[in-house]
């Protein structure tokens, strides 16, 4: 048994930070609240450090490597709130590979952005694929392939969905049939996207419609590869999630060891004491579910469905739990515009939302193990 | 990312599988006999599994061990369970006190205690809690003052011991020196059992089961080779044990059987409950935090593997394990309803038992405290007890509660 970081993941890891390190991403997140167009643009940095093909094979142009690999970089990414367009882009690009795409190589490269049209797999309730709606807690019918082989439907809140050069759509096909993945070009007349921010500035989202693209499907995807991308999407923002995590953690204990109220530090009350290990206790368990994982995704792929799901869950209820202790740590402080908490905040909060929020991951891993009861 | 065995490893359990399918008919079944019947049983199945290696697999090979890594340990403790058949009486003396012994004790102590412990044919306690020292051992009160010939006299009453009405010895934390600071002037004895002035009270604890005792220590008398490790080193010579206990109680959590799938199958037999989206939540959070565990406990396998020794931080698992099961404890009784809590139904043993198992090993406070200073590097509350001689600060303990009395009443 062996779960230390490898040489080459702590390479990895070193290298993301500090790629990342280049640009205060924390201090564009706050500007671009107020001016979005100010983000920067993260991209290149994505393609230079090799992160757009990390999951795409050798023999495809990528790096070949694992979903933990990609998970390391997440949590870099979300360590410093960084926007890389990558939570779209990885399952996307693995779908693409699995289906002998001829636009994989581009997109390992990164001169095409991908973007992962994600839906629900059925599950031991609900029996149907499903997607987000605009608004409101009804979920709705995943994209439909016609008989004439147009895509037609509508998908909201996909992150990473505008400017993408290329969606991978999770379909259900008309007359029946199991769900494929269908590969529509960003720039066809039959698709549109309308780009949304919410709350959180450094996540681009999209409504998708599609209204009679033009698809070429991806052989040998079947149900449980589309399954396994919406499992990769989740697992991808746990990692962010926890990244998150970590940097509240450090900066409120930071701060509790320097604040001094009644001639203390405020990290030597309990109050305060207990709530710090309470998020290192949040951040443990859900690190151990990212290994948990990133180690059944490549040896036990029948329960990744459940790893993935109780790994989102984790991380982004110690995210909730985090990025508000953050906040009550710094007193009044921790809700100023100027300070780094809220951002951590707005983050949590559209997180939780997205990808069938963290209720629906809760539930996937109760239904995961009733099923198999 | 590697969970598997290495191939010798893989060889071990292959041996130790194969021994345990041809041994474990001669096992102890777990219910249906009295708990005499029940422990002399099990007295003799750690001798049988101690002749076969399976018991102090990590105790050095001269001292009747096998010299082999905490890995083997867990292990052993993976295919006992996968057996079904129980695994070493006195998890307490093996896991915890010999080792104590191993590292504190004299050759004559190692050689005399340390082989009838494997054997379970004298089986030890930890005579360490008091009813006035739980999460802040070191004010134990339990004093044993030097005589003239050497030896030692011990009064006092312990409390919370496990085994204690069947345990041939107990490690036993005492005062020696009460003018120091009360860290420093404790001693650590072996005390025999059957001593003249040691009275053994069974407590039953809130499940009913009688596992529990307080000691009573009456002017026992004590030879000077009773002593364990340096006078006034007591302290050190209890971290040591206490080190030991993190260690069994993180390898041995797979045993403890809380695991998500055990109870999503009590919840499963419901065809009501099994689509409810309220059961379904707090299965799912429960669960979650289950599955955590486990995998934590991987992660401090692999640490201990590269030779690294799990530190304070693995107090979360245990703070973990035991916030879930109590919450699945809830779950499932609010599912099955009343009946959940009949006297013999696992559930009810189960729920009965978790409150206890919060302050067991140190209450959930004082963990978080250790692991905010130790792991977080937080301060530490200002100390009313540094530096002052035991004597003077139980003195003033007693003035403030006089004080507080008498202001109530006024």
């Amino acid at each position: 048994m062996n779960l230390e970081l490898t040489d080459e993941q702590v390479f990895l890891r070193d290298a993301a930070r500090d790629a990342l390190s280049r640009v205060d991403t924390v201090a564009a997140a706050r500007s671009a609240i107020e001016d979005p167009a100010s983000l920067p643009d993260l991209w290149p940095t994505a393609c230079a450090a090799g992160w757009a093909g990390l999951l795409v094979g050798e023999a495809s142009g990528g790096a070949g490597l694992g979903v933990f690999d990609a998970m390391l970089v997440m949590m870099e990414a979300g360590r410093v709130l960084a926007g890389v367009a990558l939570l779209g882009h990885l399952p996307a690009s693995e779908l693409l590979d699995r289906g002998g795409s001829s636009v994989t190589g581009d997109v390992a490269e990164g001169s095409v952005r991908a973007c992962l049209v994600a839906a629900r797999p059925p599950g031991d309730v609900v029996s149907t694929w499903t997607v987000e709606a605009s608004a409101g807690s009804v979920r709705v019918e995943a994209p439909e392939l016609g008989e004439d082989g147009r895509l037609d439907g509508r998908v909201c809140w996909v992150p990473d969905a505008s400017s993408a050069g290329v969606f991978v759509v999770v379909a259900t096909q008309a007359g029946g049939g199991g769900p494929v993945a269908v590969v529509v070009d960003g720039d066809d007349s039959g698709v549109s996207v309308e780009p949304v921010m919410r709350f959180d500035a450094t996540r681009s989202l999209g409504h998708v419609t599609f209204a009679g693209a033009s698809v070429s499907v991806l052989d040998d995807v079947g149900a449980d590869q589309c399954a396994s991308a919406w499992y990769l999407a989740q697992a991808l923002l746990a990692a962010e999630s926890l990244g998150s995590v970590e940097t509240a953690l450090e900066t409120s204990v930071a701060y509790a060891k320097e604040r001094f109220t009644f001639g203390r530090a405020i990290g030597s009350y309990q109050a305060v004491k207990h709530s710090l290990v309470e998020i290192l206790r949040l951040r443990e368990n859900a690190y151990s579910l990212l290994v948990y994982a990133g180690w059944a995704y490549e040896d036990a792929p029948d329960e990744f469905p459940l790893a993935a799901s109780a790994a989102r869950a984790a991380a982004g209820h110690a995210l909730d739990y985090a990025s508000r202790a953050l906040i009550s740590v710094h007193g009044g402080l921790g809700a100023t515009w100027e300070h780094d908490a809220p951002l951590f905040f707005r983050r949590a909060q559209l997180s939780r939302r997205l990808l069938g929020g963290l209720g629906d991951a809760t539930d996937r891993v109760a239904g995961e193990l009733l099923a198999g009861a | 990312m590697d969970l598997n065995d290495s191939p010798e490893q893989a060889q071990y359990r292959a041996k130790v599988r194969s021994w345990l399918q041809e041994h474990r008919s001669e096992a102890p079944v777990f219910s249906g006999q009295d708990e005499q019947e029940s422990i002399a049983a099990r007295r003799e199945w750690q001798g049988t599994l101690a002749e076969a290696g399976l018991a102090g697999v990590t105790w050095p090979v001269e001292l009747g061990g096998q010299g082999l890594g905490a890995v083997e340990q867990v292990i052993v403790n993976q295919e006992i369970a996968r057996a079904g058949v129980p695994g070493i009486l006195d998890v307490i003396g093996v896991g915890m006190l010999g080792p104590t012994l191993i590292a504190h004790g004299t050759d004559e102590q190692k050689h005399r205690y340390l082989g009838p412990m494997l054997h379970a044919d004298e089986v030890w306690c930890q005579l360490f809690s008091e009813p006035a020292a739980g999460s802040d051992l070191a004010a134990v009160q339990a004093r044993a003052v030097l005589q003239e010939d050497g030896g030692w006299r011990l009064s006092g009453q312990k409390v919370w011991t496990t085994n204690a009405h069947f345990a041939s010895f107990g490690l036993l934390l005492a005062r020696t020196d009460p003018s120091v600071p009360k860290h420093k002037g404790l001693t650590m004895f072996i005390v025999p059992m059957d001593g003249e002035g040691v009275t053994v009270r069974p407590l039953r604890k809130l499940s009913g089961e009688p596992d529990f005792n307080e000691v009573f220590f009456d002017d026992v008398a004590l030879d000077a080779d009773a002593v364990c490790g340096p006078v006034g080193g007591g302290w050190g010579t209890a971290m040591t044990t206490l080190m030991f206990e993190r260690l069994t109680i993180g390898l041995g959590s797979e045993a403890m059987g809380y695991r998500a799938e055990r109870f999503a199958q009590a919840i499963a037999a419901d065809a009501h409950a099994r689509r409810d989206p309220e059961v379904r939540r707090r299965l799912g959070e429960v669960s979650l935090e289950l599955l955590a565990v486990k995998f934590s406990g991987y992660r401090t396998l692999s640490a201990l593997q590269q030779g690294q020794i799990p530190g304070p931080e693995s107090g979360l698992a245990k703070i973990t394990t035991v916030r879930a099961a109590i919450e699945a404890g809830d779950l499932i009784a609010d599912v099955l309803g009343p009946e959940a809590l009949e006297a013999d139904s696992e559930w009810s043993h189960m729920i009965s038992y978790l409150p206890g198992l919060k302050s067991a090993g140190g209450t959930e406070e004082i963990l978080r405290n250790t692991i905010g200073e130790r792991v977080l590097g937080l301060p530490p509350e200002p100390r009313l007890d540094k530096g002052i001689a035991f004597s003077e600060l139980r003195a003033a303990e007693r003035a403030a509660v006089a004080a507080a009395k008498s202001g109530s009443r006024s």
